[in-house]
């Protein structure tokens, strides 16, 4: 935890009383090591987000002294930020970790944009597919995700082992009781699970673990000089190769992004909140919440659970 | 949410690192109000956000009257609820104030979920059962729902349970009406045994003793329910408890390092400390307390480390380290018959006889359920008899094992006295169970042996062997040369879980045949026989064949 505490609890001879955090990281690191020891091949979507790089750690703490024992998935749209690309490689390998990238090569060279398909269509070829291939083609009967409840109306149901069919899709109504923290791992031939070690974290604790942790995160998170567009009512940063439509000027501004999806879909908000605190401070004061930038989830009322019964994260 | 009171904000950064987590369940009956209870508590507390209000707002569905926001929409998460107007599955929500944070389990109230409820109820600090003020006084009765609610936060033993006596508004706030709710309550409450009992009247659409405090029930001097939530006292780490660290995964990085990692279920590891590991009776030391942010001299309830010993001894998950001091009291029950009270979860009901898998800690095994020993009728809390048991029904059952369970009671430690019970054809989830103690072993029943010793008297073996298959008990003789003395306990293993009795004449040290017999007695379900010094009609009498 952070270093203050992890000082006291080791000078004592009575432990400290845990604080949210603390309880919250170890519930997190018991959920990680149960599924290494009952699943046959676990991997981690690693999105390369903020809630990844918390799930990161903590694999790195419940497998401490050892190396990871799972790979990471990267499902790449090819419409990721180019800032996300660098940092993922960067970041991956200094911690040592194994990173299969996976990208839905047949429909990104059909030209699959959320543009002309829309943002349903496009996340269904780009995102859920392409999940449910690799997936496939790992063999993976347990794929660890950073998906919060606090996220999305149709999140807080989830449970932290999420079964999934033959078809890796959701049955919102027919799922597993689950009671303490004795959680049911057992599959028959296709099926498989989506575990969420971060069922209970807020964006809040996020952000909080994120600076108590040190823990690095893409830049794009912090407010910036950026130059960007107004494309379909929100501000969307400007990248090599992107054209412009009559009428759309350029201009800049300092913005940062306060979750990161795909390039089109993932809208900048004006901030200068440049440093952790300075996020955390801000977000203390937002009345909007996160995932309001994020053209994937307004398409109709519950578009997110449509997508979690196909089989998104 | 906070609003930044202070401008050093590294100090409110300290603050909020250091709160406290408090978890709380909703119950009560379909149109008690509680997903709009909860709408209230986020909305009043300020943790929600405009977009989340605006979508509220213009949402299709308004079942609110006389122009409120319907705030049960910010709750209702999956669109079948939205559209049937009932919540049918239990969601998780999150909140906090300057003072702690809040994980709500929001659990429907339709008979149909009673499991549900449970789920939520489970891992509990606090219950919060709404009882519908107008009902009650339409009934002039607490609903059997609500009964039935109050009845699963004892059983699942639940610290404080908190009655939110709703619709207040509806009711003229009347101090009355408030008084003959609170006397039913508490008195059923105390029948359950219930120790930490608060009743607080309130109005979930008008906001009356949500947050703020009503004005509309001056009478009323106690804590609004958020003061409550905020101010009770939360459970701590008894350090007198005896210590249970079940062993979750063994972690082997490289050859020089062994370590045992896991959450500790109850009471206090320390390194230096001796512990003993269940099963197999050895004995070792605490080196280190491993973790990524440095070694801990003592981690207790419910932190995850890794432990690393002093000895090579033989543990593997699912088995468990206490303490060596507690050899003599202390040690859990070590049993593979076992009470519990089941809370059943499937439309195919529990049948005595079969057998389901049971996983407990991180100990998963196969049961079956040898009997019911009465079923609770949850109206009247009477017990009845039962040879099956339905969807939402509850009933003590007593289970046996395929291997022995470590366990304390449930009412000691939820960590170590709770256990699922999973279908082993369709792997759901189909009951949770609250262990009560260990079955006491009935006169005249005699267990066939797990290992009959029979040291250099070969005959002997082969008769044991016969009489046993007369008797139509499978057993086979070891004394094979290809199995090694090594292999021995690993194979009187494999039989043991194939059901087979074990009998060898071979001729073990001493030492060796301590070890073996320990080694055995941590799994095994019959007797150990020595055939020293007894006589052979003896020892075939012992062995479980009887005349």
């Amino acid at each position: 935890m952070t270093q203050a505490t992890a000082l006291e609890t080791d000078t004592t001879l009575t432990p400290a009383r845990l604080n949210h955090l603390q309880a919250l990281e170890a519930e997190s690191i018991s959920i990680l090591r149960e599924a290494v020891a009952e699943f046959a091949r676990p991997v981690m979507l690693y999105s390369i987000g903020k809630d990844s790089s918390v799930m990161l750690r903590l694999a790195q703490k419940a497998f401490y002294p050892g190396k990871i024992p799972f790979p990471l998935l990267h499902v790449d749209t090819s419409y990721k930020f180019p800032e996300m690309i660098a940092f993922r490689d960067a970041y991956t390998k200094e911690i040592g970790a194994e990173l299969i990238v996976h990208r839905n090569e047949e429909a990104i060279a059909a030209g699959a944009n959320p543009y002309t398909l829309g943002t349903q269509n496009c996340c269904g070829l780009l995102k859920t597919r392409s999940l449910l291939d690799a997936l496939a083609e790992g063999g993976f009967d347990a794929a660890f995700g950073g998906a919060r409840r606090d996220e999305e109306k149709s999140r807080a149901k989830e449970r932290v082992y999420s079964f999934r069919d033959q078809a890796g899709q959701w049955d919102p109504k027919n799922q597993r009781p689950e009671l303490w923290n004795l959680y049911n791992s057992r599959l028959r031939k296709g099926e498989s699970i989506r575990v969420f070690p971060l069922s209970n974290w807020t964006e809040l604790d996020i952000w909080l673990y994120l600076y108590a942790e040190k823990i690095p995160i893409v830049p794009l998170y912090f407010a910036k000089e950026r130059p960007l567009i107004t494309r379909g009512g929100q501000m969307t940063l400007v990248h090599n190769g992107m054209k412009l439509l009559p009428g759309e000027e350029v201009r800049t501004e300092k913005v940062r992004m306060r979750s990161l999806g795909c390039l089109p879909c993932t809208g900048a908000m004006r901030s200068e909140a440049d440093t952790l605190p300075k996020i955390i401070e801000e977000l203390l004061t937002f009345r909007r919440s996160e995932r309001e930038n994020r053209a994937i989830d307004h398409d109709e009322e519950g578009s997110m659970e449509v997508k979690k019964r196909e089989g998104y994260f | 949410m906070d609003t930044v009171a202070t401008t050093n904000f590294e100090e409110f950064l300290d603050v909020h690192l250091a709160q406290e987590l408090l978890r709380f369940t909703t119950a009560g009956s379909v149109d008690d109000g509680k997903s709009t209870l909860i709408g209230r508590l986020l909305h009043d507390t300020k943790s929600v956000y405009e977009d989340q209000l605006a979508a509220v707002k213009k949402s299709r569905v308004n079942r609110a009257a006389n122009g409120h926001v319907d705030l049960s929409l910010l709750t209702d998460g999956l669109k079948a609820e939205r559209e049937q107007g009932i919540t049918i599955d239990v969601a998780y929500r999150y909140f906090s104030t300057s003072r702690r944070k809040f994980i709500i389990a929001d659990t429907p109230g339709h008979e149909q979920y009673t499991r549900n409820m449970a789920t939520g109820a489970s891992t509990a600090d606090v219950a919060v059962v709404l009882i519908d003020a107008k009902a009650f006084l339409r009934e002039g009765k607490l609903l059997p729902q609500s009964r039935r609610h109050t009845y699963i936060a004892s059983l699942l033993g639940i610290p404080h349970v908190v009655a939110a006596v709703n619709k207040m508004d509806l009711v003229g706030y009347a101090q009355e009406s408030f008084r003959a709710i609170r006397k039913e309550f508490v008195e059923f409450a105390s029948k359950l045994g219930l120790k930490s009992v608060t009743v607080i009247p309130v109005s979930a659409l008008e906001g009356d003793n949500v947050v703020t405090p009503s004005r509309a029930m001056s009478w009323y001097d106690g804590p609004t329910l958020l003061e409550f939530l905020e101010t009770v006292p939360l459970a701590v780490a008894n350090h007198n408890d005896p210590l249970r660290f079940p062993v979750q995964l063994v972690q082997r990085p490289d050859a020089n390092f062994r370590g045992f990692s896991g959450q500790v279920a109850r009471g206090v590891l320390r390194a230096g400390d001796r512990v003993l590991a269940l099963p197999s009776r050895r004995e070792s030391t605490v080196k280190r307390i491993v973790t990524w942010d440095g070694d801990l001299h003592v981690a207790a309830y419910p932190q995850s480390v890794t432990v690393e010993l002093e000895d090579e001894i033989d543990l593997s998950r699912g088995e468990m380290l206490v303490s060596a001091a507690d050899a003599e009291h202390g040690l859990p029950e070590i049993t593979r018959r076992l009470r519990a009270m089941v809370v059943w979860m499937h439309e195919e009901a529990l049948v005595v006889g079969r057998t389901y898998i049971v996983k407990h800690t991180t100990r998963t095994v196969r049961a079956t359920v040898k009997s019911i020993r009465y079923r609770v009728d949850v109206g009247s809390l009477d017990h009845v008899q039962a040879d099956r048991l339905a969807m939402n029904e509850i009933a003590e059952v007593e289970l046996e094992t395929s291997l022995p369970l470590f366990f304390d009671a449930y009412s000691e430690s939820r960590s170590t006295g709770s256990l699922i019970l999973i279908d082993g054809l369709t792997n759901a989830t189909i009951g949770a169970g609250m262990i009560v103690g260990t079955v006491e072993s009935g006169a005249g029943e005699n267990e066939q042996a797990t290992l009959v010793l029979v040291p250099g008297r070969a005959a002997l073996a082969e008769r044991v062997r016969d009489a046993l298959e007369a008797r139509g008990h499978r057993a086979v003789v070891i004394d094979d040369a290809l199995i090694s003395d090594d292999a021995f306990v690993a194979v009187v293993r494999a039989l043991e879980l194939a059901g087979v009795a074990a009998i060898s004449s071979r001729a073990l040290f001493p030492e060796r045949l301590a070890e073996v017999t320990r080694s055995i007695q941590g799994f095994a379900a019959g007797a150990i026989v020595s055939g020293d010094g007894v006589d052979d009609e003896e020892v075939v009498r012992l062995a479980g064949v009887r005349t």
